[in-house]
Formats: structure tokens, C-alpha cells, sequence
């Protein structure tokens, strides 16, 4: 076998991916099912001289990985349900103060403890919502190991790009399986450094005041630049102000840094989307079900698309609503209540032809699931 | 004036109300840190929430104002991803031993080299006046208006159990001690912490009848006494100031720095 | 080593807020607290320069500068 062929879980796949892109500061706190993310990390993040610290909680682990993305670290914390309702607080200040981070959540079955070591996408909207304001945030999500590794790289790229916290959104059944995973040849996949300061030492530095193109340069504490972070709102200095204009501006460009670019931060994977008359529209575990009905359907003629998603949030209205014109029947699968359900019914022209097949009891979606689901919405019997 | 070095003057006069005791521990770090010489890119203040944690937004370090309690565990980050740093964490007394009493204990144990400043008033001062996990029994708040029947921490205590390499307590009365302290406490390698008892007139003096600023450092005159004083013989109920341990253990950034090498060594 | 000699008290009274604490503590009584309660020397010729003043001043409103040194 090659050497860059490896048999990995989807955990594992997660901390190559991050390596890759350049991660050498983690910090975490063990919560299953995304242990082997923390316990292969402290075995490799050393041997290449990156740092790893097992903290008290989840708590101050975010606070962790945000102070040593300060000092110029490429950094992330890994997580499930519990642990990242505990990180809320500290991903809002992540946001608010523009530190490049990256969250993974595996998620399992909540709330509360809810089930540990059982699948579910039930935090799609807590990685939406979950810190107090309002604010834009990035999610990525993958159903494949080779994926997790490609969304891990992107990742740490759209948290340097737009100097926000990006959240990968993995579940039980991706973190845990096992399949093949090729490693990218160095240099394969493009990476983005972090954008510092060209302003020289005695000129004055304005962490928080946006370039043309909406970028901020930042300066590593320890530098020649001594500036001000707070979670309180800022001026373009960093120190705080309850200025309306500076209070609205701050906030504007939190929001529209993100939104406004969500066409460009959009991912997504199409299987015969264009002459479908069903859609399928999914992500992570659940996509995997997903497309095993298209391929199966397809020889029989019948018309079944995949749309899967890979950006969750900002969710790609643009998108969804074009994919979503001709289809009759638009299917949203999730292990959920219907959480994307409820922005794809937001998105669409018609949200009355779309529907959910969903399971919530710690088991994956199967085919068949999905399939019973779709005879009835088609009026064929169960 | 040499203290206007330090300081982002623009800020000034600063927000905290007269007769505050935490300009008074500002005033004694601002000497500390010149004495030492120490150059201002190489000192990160990390500082949480509450009228203590302001300090950090008045001195011109790099400064990092975060959350309620969680200033220790920002510090964890920034000394860990650049351990050449000197990082000083001021905290109020419900910022660092209540919402952030976990954090403290963790990054007394693990021995990080960082300041731990804990500036006792024994109140919430920017809430209002609310009691913290040091007001003491009898005390009364806003929050206790029967008496509070909350006993409170000993900081020293505290800290020598969970590990503090050096631990010491100064007042805002004493403050050429307090400027010694904080000097030998910024020197030392490993996790430092200094309580310094404070005055809060507002809310702690007005509410319990302490009086005037002025009165509330008479009382830490009178009622406190040097470390292993005959006084605390003759009246146990004197406050000890002094520094009460300072040892060496292994700091926590150079031992990572023996991890990376074992890790490099087996890995190959 | 000769005593230090007072040059003068500066002192940012815009910054100061009249809390009394130099005026409480001073061992000499060299400051008072004025008509719009901030710090004014009134007793310069007593003042030691031990600096007292100026360390507990929470406002780091007051400096006390002295003569250069001069060796007896």
C-alpha cells in the first residue's frame, strides 16, 4: 500500500487535515465522540514541535486556542454537544474580536448528555445561534474522510480569510468510521498564512480597521505592536466605545464580512442534480445514506438528485433556491427536527413541495428510511 | 513623569471612583515593571471583567480584556503559544475565585509561569455591589441585605493547595511592600500569585460602614502585621502580609518544551 | 547619603479626584485637600520626599520631583 494511503477514523482524518493546513496549537478537553481528535493530536502536534494542552473544561480551552492565536499559532479545539454549549461564550468573543480559530464539534445525540456514543446532527442550529447577539458564522460539515480532511484545510483558510471562528460540524458516525483516506501531496491543496501588518514599528496600527477588500491585518502580541483586544465593542484601535456609529459599524462588518460573501464560502457536492425530479438535499452521515438511494434509483430511471451540502452556514440561499426550481419533491435528510428543513423552506420559491426524512434516535438514516419516507410523500404506500 | 511611560494617557482621568484601591495597585504595577526594566512588547496583560480588569485597557502593554473568569485560561494560550512572554493576569476578587475559581486552581497546579494579581475588595464593584466569594460572613451586600452567610476563601490558602510557586499578600496601605511583592512575583518562574487587599468605598465601605478610602486603609494598617510578627501572636486576628511561599518546581512551558523533544526523539 | 530635597509637587489635577488619601497619610501634613477638593501643596518646606503621596495616589495625580542628589 502507499504510504499516503492510510485506514483512519474520521476523527484522525480531521487531525491530518489540520496538520496539513498548519495547526500547531490545541487545546481540548476529552468528551466523546471526538476524543481521538485530542488523543492523536498530543501524539503528533509535539513531534513537529506544535503544542498541545489538555485544559480544566471546554471553557477554557477556547479561551486557550483564542490567546495562542494572539502570539500567531494556527490553532483548534475539538468538541461534542456538551462541551461546545460550554465554548458559546468564548466562540462570541472569538467572533467579536476577529481571532482566527477553528471549532470541530462530532456531534452525538442531545440535549444535555443525550447520548454519547450515538450519531446526530442536532447542533446545526446551536452552531448558528448558540453565543448570545446577532452574528454571522461560518460551518462546514463533510460525510466522507476524505472530505473531513479537505474541510479541515478549509477551515483554517476561511478563519484566516475572514479572521473568524469556523466551526466543522462532524457527527458520531463520520468521527468514528473507518474508511480510506489518501493524503494530499504537499502543496496539492492551497493554504492561507495569516495576513500581518506591513505597518513598521512606531507607525500607528489599526488592528480593527478593515482594507479595501475587507481584510485586517493583524500583529502577533509580542510584536512591536501593543493594541487592545476586548470582547467589548471597539473602535478601530481595539479599544472599547459605545459610540452608535462605531457600535453599529463594528457589528455591520461582522455580519456583512461573512454574509457577504456567501456565495464564495459555499460548498457543495451535486450528484445528478440537474434533471432531478426528487431532491435530496443532505450533509455529513445522513449524505451518505442519501446518495446510496440515488445511485440505486438511478438505473431503475428514476429521477433522484443529491445535493450535499459542505457549508452550512452562511446557508447558501442562492443555491439552494436555483437547485431547488425544478424539482417537484425536495427532500431535506437529517438527523434532526428539521433544522436545514427549515432554511431550505426559507430559501425556496415553493416550500410547500419540500419535506424532511429525518431520524432521531441515535441511529444513522438508512436508505431504506429514506426511501419508505419518499414512497409516502409520493403517494405509493409505505 | 515616569509613570506616564506606561500608561495610554488618553484614557485619564480613569473610570474607577475616587479613592479606588485599584489605581492604587495600577500605580504600584506601573513601578514594578519599571524597576524591573522590563520592555513594554515583551509584558501581555490578560484581564477578565470588572472594575479590576479595566487596569489592562489603561497601561500600554499588548493587553487581552476577555471574559468574566476566564482571563487565567486566555493567559494559558498566550503564554504557551509564546512562552518568552511576561504575562500578567489582574482579577477581581469574584473574577478570579468564583465564576473563575476553576481556572485558578488548574493554572496554580499546572505551575505556568504568569502574575496572578487578585485585587481584594470583598465586592462586585461594576454590578453594584453584589457579595463575592470573599466578602466573609456577617458582611452585607446588595445581594446579602440580612448579613451574608457565605464564608469566604483565604487566597494564601487556596493558593498553596493548589500548587502556587509563590504566594504572597500585600495591602494598598503598604504599598512599597506591594511594589516589592509584585516585583519578586513578575521575577518568578512559575505561577505567582499576589492578593492585594483593596478598598472598594462605594459599594463594600458604604454598605458595612468602613468609611472613607482612607479609613479602609487605616483598617489595613492596623489590622494587618509582616508575616511571623509577634503581633499575630499577641492577636491571632491580624492579617499576615508578606510572601508566604516562594519555591521552585518545574515550570509548566519548559516542560512541554522536554515533551517536544521526547516527541521528536521517539518519533523518529 | 544626603536627604532628597523637594523641587515641587506636580500635579495633574485634572486627574485628581479628591479622595484625601495623600492629605490622610502624609507624615508631615504637607498636602490639603482645596475648596474644589483637589490636592494643593500647602506645606512645601516640610515635605521629606518619601514619596507616600505619590505611590498611594490611585489617580497618579501627583509626582513629587526632588533636587538631584548632591553628596555632603
Amino acid at each position: 500500500m502507499k504510504k499516503n494511503i492510510k485506514f483512519v477514523q474520521g476523527n484522525e482524518a480531521c487531525v491530518e487535515g489540520a496538520l496539513y493546513a498548519g495547526l500547531d496549537f490545541f487545546a481540548g478537553y476529552p468528551i466523546t465522540p471526538s476524543t481521538e481528535i485530542a488523543e492523536h493530536l498530543s501524539h503528533r502536534l509535539p513531534q513537529q514541535g506544535g503544542k498541545f494542552i489538555q485544559m480544566e473544561d471546554e471553557i477554557a480551552s477556547m479561551c486557550a486556542i483564542i490567546g495562542a492565536s494572539l502570539t500567531g499559532h494556527k490553532v483548534m479545539t475539538a468538541t461534542s454537544g456538551p462541551g461546545f454549549s460550554l465554548m458559546q461564550e468564548a466562540l462570541g468573543y472569538a467572533i467579536m474580536t476577529e481571532i482566527p480559530c477553528v471549532i470541530v464539534n462530532v456531534q452525538r445525540g442531545g440535549p444535555s448528555t443525550g447520548l454519547p456514543t450515538s450519531v446526530s446532527q442536532g447542533d446545526i442550529n446551536q452552531a448558528r445561534w448558540g453565543t448570545h447577539g446577532d452574528h454571522a458564522v461560518i460551518a462546514l460539515t463533510a460525510s466522507n474522510h476524505q472530505d473531513v480532511f479537505l474541510m479541515t484545510v478549509e477551515a483554517f483558510n476561511l478563519a484566516e480569510t475572514y479572521r473568524t471562528p469556523v466551526i466543522l460540524l462532524f457527527d458520531e458516525v463520520v468521527g468514528h468510521m473507518r474508511e480510506r483516506l489518501i493524503l494530499p501531496e504537499k502543496d496539492e491543496i492551497p493554504l492561507l498564512e495569516r495576513l500581518r501588518t506591513s505597518v513598521p514599528e512606531g507607525v500607528d496600527y489599526h488592528p480593527y480597521l478593515p482594507r479595501e477588500d475587507g481584510r485586517l491585518p493583524m500583529s502577533d502580541f509580542g510584536g512591536v505592536h501593543r493594541y487592545n483586544v476586548t470582547g467589548l465593542f471597539h473602535d478601530m484601535w481595539g479599544f472599547p466605545s459605545n459610540n452608535p456609529g462605531v457600535v453599529q459599524g463594528l457589528l455591520r462588518h461582522l455580519i456583512d464580512k461573512i454574509n457577504n460573501n456567501t456565495n464564495r464560502i459555499a460548498r457543495c457536492k451535486e450528484y445528478f442534480v440537474d434533471d432531478a425530479q426528487v431532491l435530496l438535499i443532505s450533509y455529513g452521515s445522513s449524505a451518505r445514506s442519501a446518495l446510496h438511494v440515488v445511485q440505486n434509483r438511478r438505473p431503475r430511471g428514476e429521477r433522484v438528485g443529491l445535493l450535499e451540502l459542505q457549508t452550512l452556514w452562511p446557508f447558501p440561499i442562492d443555491l439552494i433556491r436555483d437547485r431547488c426550481k425544478t424539482p417537484e419533491i425536495v427532500l431535506v435528510v437529517e438527523m434532526n427536527m428539521g433544522q436545514i428543513l427549515q432554511t431550505v423552506k426559507l430559501a425556496v420559491d415553493d416550500p410547500e413541495k419540500v419535506f424532511l426524512a429525518n431520524r432521531i434516535d441515535g441511529s444513522l438514516i438508512t436508505p431504506t428510511d429514506i426511501r419508505n419516507i419518499l414512497r409516502v410523500i409520493q403517494g405509493r404506500g409505505v | 513623569m515616569p509613570v506616564k511611560d506606561y500608561i495610554r494617557e488618553r484614557f485619564f482621568p480613569h473610570m474607577w471612583c475616587p479613592g479606588c484601591g485599584h489605581g492604587i495597585v495600577m500605580n504600584a504595577l506601573i513601578r514594578a515593571i519599571e524597576d524591573l526594566g522590563l520592555s513594554k512588547n515583551e509584558i501581555v496583560m490578560v484581564s477578565g471583567i470588572g472594575c479590576s480588569s479595566r487596569i489592562s485597557g489603561y497601561l500600554d502593554f499588548h493587553t487581552l480584556h476577555t471574559l468574566h473568569g476566564r482571563a487565567l485560561a486566555f493567559a494559558t494560550g498566550v503564554k504557551m503559544g509564546l512562552p518568552g512572554l511576561n504575562i500578567i493576569v489582574p482579577m477581581g476578587d469574584g473574577d478570579a475565585l468564583a465564576i473563575g475559581g476553576n481556572h485558578f486552581i488548574h493554572a496554580a497546579r499546572r505551575n505556568i509561569e504568569m502574575t496572578a494579581i487578585i485585587m481584594n475588595n470583598r465586592i462586585y464593584g461594576m454590578t453594584g455591589g453584589q457579595y463575592s466569594p470573599l466578602s466573609g460572613y456577617g458582611t452585607l451586600a446588595t445581594t446579602a441585605p440580612y448579613t451574608n452567610i457565605d464564608y469566604d476563601f483565604d487566597v494564601v490558602e487556596l493558593s498553596i493547595a493548589a500548587g502556587a510557586t509563590f504566594v504572597a499578600r500585600a495591602t494598598t496601605y503598604h504599598v512599597q511592600q506591594m511594589i516589592d511583592v509584585l516585583k519578586k512575583a513578575i521575577l518568578h518562574e512559575g505561577f505567582s500569585v499576589v492578593e492585594i487587599l483593596s478598598q472598594c468605598p462605594t459599594y463594600f465601605g458604604r454598605k458595612n460602614k468602613m468609611g472613607s478610602a482612607v479609613e479602609m486603609m487605616a483598617y489595613y494598617r492596623d489590622h494587618t502585621t509582616p508575616l511571623g510578627s509577634k503581633a499575630k501572636k499577641e492577636n491571632p486576628d491580624l492579617i499576615e502580609r508578606g510572601i508566604f511561599v516562594q519555591k521552585e518546581r518545574p515550570e509548566y512551558c519548559r516542560e512541554y518544551d522536554k515533551i517536544i523533544e521526547r516527541a521528536k526523539t521517539k518519533g523518529k | 547619603m544626603a536627604k532628597a530635597k523637594l523641587k515641587e509637587h506636580r500635579i495633574q489635577t485634572d486627574w485628581c479626584k479628591g479622595c484625601g488619601i495623600c492629605v490622610a497619610f502624609c507624615p508631615k501634613s504637607v498636602l490639603e485637600l482645596n475648596a474644589q477638593d483637589k490636592v494643593s501643596v500647602v506645606r512645601p518646606q516640610d515635605c521629606i520626599c518619601c514619596r507616600l503621596c505619590e505611590l498611594r495616589c490611585p489617580d497618579l495625580a501627583i509626582e513629587v520631583v526632588a533636587e538631584p542628589e548632591v553628596s555632603e
